[in-house]
């Protein structure tokens, strides 16, 4: 039980993550709504984007932004005192590509709608099979 | 479907919480991750790029390449909306609605008939159309002042918090305001279909035209290095001043951008009143 | 310039896919041209790279002159050569068969579709070469969403819906990817594929490494459509347009299985995927299931576009299989396969292009007496039938020969009788479409009355693009021998027998 509760103190945030992802992910493969399912596959890929951020902080870091430090090459800056900056721009790829899917994603959803005027993927099949 | 969901995301969740237990300790120093790596880019950034903000000179240098190809992705996007929505011919509707802007009097238009453009009146699909003076005077005193912090962020990006994405998004975000205020007729006559479109491609080829180019002065693709001569500066401020061009590049792309899917599935591809 | 080929291959696309866009504003007639022509330098780059590779070995290049891990390094052998030859010959071939279909479908939006066509075979490409994890990922993305977009412009009732499922599907397994790396990057601290490679044999103990091996591979098979996670394929496909599923079927899934080699050969090596895990047994009998299943479900088809979308499902059991059987025939018959799949798969949705522009329909209904009215069409079909059947000169029982004798080397008879049991249900698949199209007249009319239909080929331009595909079916599979010995070869690791 002490070592669970330790794991569980020292790693909770990935645990809190996982668990937003497997919401979006259930979301995703469960909701027969075509729009809950798109806010599933955000939820899942902004838990994604919370996963890496974590990997980056340092215990005792600061942002990764060294002050004052325009052309200072006197300046001595040592890795310890700065949080990793790597995940962060992995981070802005992958927002930007949840945009990018969320904006083709609305626009299939909108020539969806426009076709069937209905969002439920029940009954879309249904109004498939009737024909 | 529920049942199979609820398992499959239990099971995956389940394998994925016990290989945490292999994990280092959360904001561990020590760990891989912080110390394989990254310490180069903190304590380097400065010796190699004099780009002070670690994030920027990560983007747009060492990962330089993955850049590139993000701004492709909201590229695509927007291009992928455009191909999906976008209706060009459509059959003029019965009547078209015009509405004096301070009487709130709406005229209707037989068909074939138009009201030259003036700023009395306003183009309006539906008669319930909301008027609210209120939203649309202070998005207009807002705007200025967001498109001039949007610039900040993209030149200030070497420094503090910013870049080409987030001002771009915000310069985008600036015009689609304007188009929720107004309405998507407004913002489209400021910012026309077609040259949104070319800004949209413009801005990616800046990015990689410039990667381009030092390839052409016999570097590698995207060494900034190599445009020492052109901008007549030493290597390593070269290297600055190409991540600032193509944080530009990237700027005027995601602007775009983002207009043009705002555009696209806010009026289903019609180009209308929109929201 | 040639030692620019690793980037040049990616880039030019991608520059003239800005170019394209902007042109499609301005004058619509000049977007074809210039995808051609940079397909061309894409195709030019690709083989000229793979003779490179093959005279010198690897071939390094680091983008943005940074020395890796800290950059992103390309890192080509004889496997990206390969693969990138097949994708930007391809791509080409297809883009000029498919230049009237295109126009007759989107007459006002030439300009996008084919800025989509070229970021895509980018796309392609570029997770075909790069040799880091995460760019790996977003040049996935890219090739997705342009694969979506191309694929909903199909069917105006199905192609939406279709599409829409197959990017809940699609993000699913990206996003299942992005995780692996990130479990990857957590305990390695690093992205590039070599660097990890280096960093992981002390970790293959670690639960983090086996649960990132899993993810990504889980991943990998939702996007390649391997069996229990095929459901958004045969949709997808069969909905599209004409020119966009004769370029995403060969391509997607193939790109996808390449990656999974990859990251079994160099960033897990194969004693870890093989050894270690223990799980490779289970993975060769799920491919089992998926070669009988794609076989049974594409028996139960009633059009022929839909039928070869169950094909894919099958030959993806193929590829899976033999690289999991953990030996070195199985590895060789299915790179092998990647080559002569994409050109098989190529080959037939060419046939149904054509089919489609002529006789605007896909169902077997539709193909009756086509033998008479499309004889040439109908000729190269038989060719990518006999080369999916496994007929001897043609490509496809090459590789299957490789792939029944790693089989048997492993032991694992299961995998012989499924590739045995599919090869025969192809025999009925396409002998069944061969009688529809040789013996029923066309149209309703019955009896001895009838008269042979005229002839109504499609345009030539659509024909001799068919007719290389065809004559490459048989060419790859005379010289099979070169391929392996001087190519295939040096890609699997010494320690792998």
């Amino acid at each position: 039980m002490g070592d669970f509760i330790q794991a569980l103190v020292a790693k909770y945030n990935y645990w809190i993550y996982i668990t937003l992802m497997m919401i979006g992910l259930y979301a995703m493969i469960a909701k027969n709504n075509l729009i809950k399912k798109i806010v599933g596959m955000n939820i899942f890929q902004t838990a994604i984007i919370l996963f890496y951020v974590s990997i980056g902080v340092k215990k005792g870091g600061t942002l990764p932004i060294i002050e004052h430090g325009h052309g200072a090459h006197s300046h001595v800056v040592h890795a310890v005192d700065y949080i990793n900056p790597l995940p962060h721009v992995l981070m802005l790829t992958a927002i930007v590509v949840s945009v990018a899917t969320l904006g083709v994603a609305l626009a299939l959803g909108i020539r969806i709608y426009n076709r069937y005027h209905t969002l439920e993927e029940d009954e879309i099949l249904s109004q498939i099979r009737e024909k | 479907m529920k049942i199979t969901g609820l398992i499959i995301a239990v099971l995956t969740g389940a394998l994925l919480i016990y290989a945490t237990a292999d994990f280092p300790a959360w904001g561990d120093p020590a760990s891989p991750a912080s110390t394989h790596v990254s310490p180069r880019y903190i304590e380097k950034t400065i010796e190699e790029t004099a780009v002070p903000n670690m994030v920027t000179s990560v983007l747009a240098d060492y990962r330089g390449y993955d850049t590139m190809f993000e701004t492709t992705v909201i590229f695509s996007a927007g291009v992928a909306c455009f191909l999906l929505l976008r209706i060009f011919r459509r059959e003029e509707p019965e009547e078209r609605l015009y509405r004096h802007v301070l009487t709130g009097v709406t005229i209707h238009v037989k068909k074939g008939g138009k009201l030259p453009p003036s700023d009395d009146f306003e183009r309006i699909d539906t008669e319930w159309t909301p008027h609210d003076l209120i939203i649309k005077t202070m998005c207009r005193l807002l705007i200025p002042f967001i498109q001039l912090f949007a610039l900040y962020v993209i030149a200030h990006g070497h420094h503090s918090p910013g870049g080409g994405f987030q001002g771009g998004v915000m310069l985008g975000a600036s015009v689609i305001v304007l188009a929720m205020s107004q309405d998507l007729r407004t913002a489209v006559r400021r910012l026309r279909e077609k040259v949104d479109a070319l800004l949209c491609a413009t801005g990616v080829f800046i990015y990689a035209g410039t990667g381009a180019l030092c390839l052409l002065l016999g570097a590698d693709f995207l060494n900034y290095r190599a445009l020492a001569p052109l901008l007549n500066v030493d290597p390593i401020m070269a290297r600055s001043h190409g991540i600032f061009i193509v944080e530009i590049g990237v700027g005027i792309a995601v602007m775009a951008t983002m207009i043009w899917i705002y555009s696209n599935v806010s009026s289903s591809g019609k180009y209308d009143e929109g929201l | 310039m040639s030692q620019h080929y690793p980037t040049l291959l990616v880039t030019v696309p991608l520059l003239a896919a800005f170019i394209i866009s902007a042109a499609g504003w301005i004058n619509k007639r000049l977007c074809f041209p210039f995808a051609v022509a940079t397909l061309t330098v894409a195709a030019y780059s690709c083989v000229g790279l793979l003779f490179r590779v093959l005279h010198e070995g690897v071939v390094h290049y680091r983008l943005g002159g940074w020395p890796p891990p800290w950059g992103i390094a390309y890192y080509v052998d004889q496997l990206n050569g390969l693969v990138l030859s097949v994708i930007s010959v391809s791509a080409l071939i297809n883009l000029i068969a498919s230049k009237r279909s295109i126009e007759r479908e989107f007459p006002e939006k030439i300009g996008p579709f084919y800025t989509l066509y070229v970021l895509f075979v980018t796309g392609m490409l570029g997770i075909t070469v790069t040799g880091d994890a995460f760019n790996l990922y977003v040049l996935l993305e890219i090739g997705s969403l342009t694969g979506y977009a191309l694929i909903a412009m199909g069917d105006k009732d199905r192609a939406p819906l279709a599409s829409l499922n197959y990017l809940y599907m699609g993000t699913i397994g990206a996003c299942f990817y992005l995780l692996g790396v990130g479990y990857l990057y957590i305990v390695t601290g690093s992205l590039n594929m070599v660097d990890i490679a280096s960093i992981l044999p002390g970790l293959y103990q670690s639960k983090a490494v086996m649960t990132a091996f899993i993810i990504c591979m889980v991943g990998m098979w939702i996007k390649m459509a391997f069996f229990p996670l095929h459901g958004w394929l045969p949709n997808a496909y069969t909905f599209a347009p004409s020119a966009s599923s004769s370029l995403i079927a060969p391509l997607m899934t193939k790109v996808m299985i390449y990656v999974m080699i990859r990251f079994i050969l160099t960033v897990f090596t194969p004693k870890f995927a093989f050894s270690t895990l223990a799980v490779s047994d289970s993975v060769v009998w799920l491919a089992v299931i998926a070669i009988v299943m794609g076989a049974i479900f594409a028996l139960a088809q009633r059009d022929l576009k839909k039928m070869l979308t169950y094909i894919i499902v099958a030959e993806v059991g193929y590829m899976v299989g033999g690289a999991w059987l953990g030996n070195r025939a199985g590895m060789t018959g299915a790179i092998l396969h990647i080559v002569n799949d994409a050109l098989m798969t190529l080959c037939a949705f060419l046939v149904v292009g054509n089919i489609v522009y002529k006789v605007k329909g896909y169902s077997f209904e539709d193909l009756k007496g086509l033998f008479s009215k499309m004889p040439f069409t109908m000729g190269a079909f038989v060719i990518g039938a006999l080369s999916i059947i496994g007929v001897p000169p043609t490509c496809g029982f090459f590789s299957k020969w490789y792939l029944i004798s790693g089989a048997i080397q492993a032991s694992h008879y299961g995998f012989v009788v499924a590739l045995l049991f599919s090869s025969l249900v192809n025999v009925v698949l396409f002998f069944r479409i061969i009688e529809i199209g040789y013996y029923e007249p066309f149209g309703d009319h019955h009896g001895h009355d009838h008269h042979p239909e005229p002839m109504a080929e499609a345009p030539l331009s659509m024909l001799v693009p068919l007719f290389i595909v065809a004559a490459g079916l048989v060419l790859v599979g005379l010289y099979t021998g070169d391929i392996v010995n001087h190519i295939i070869q040096f890609v699997i690791p010494k320690g792998l027998l």
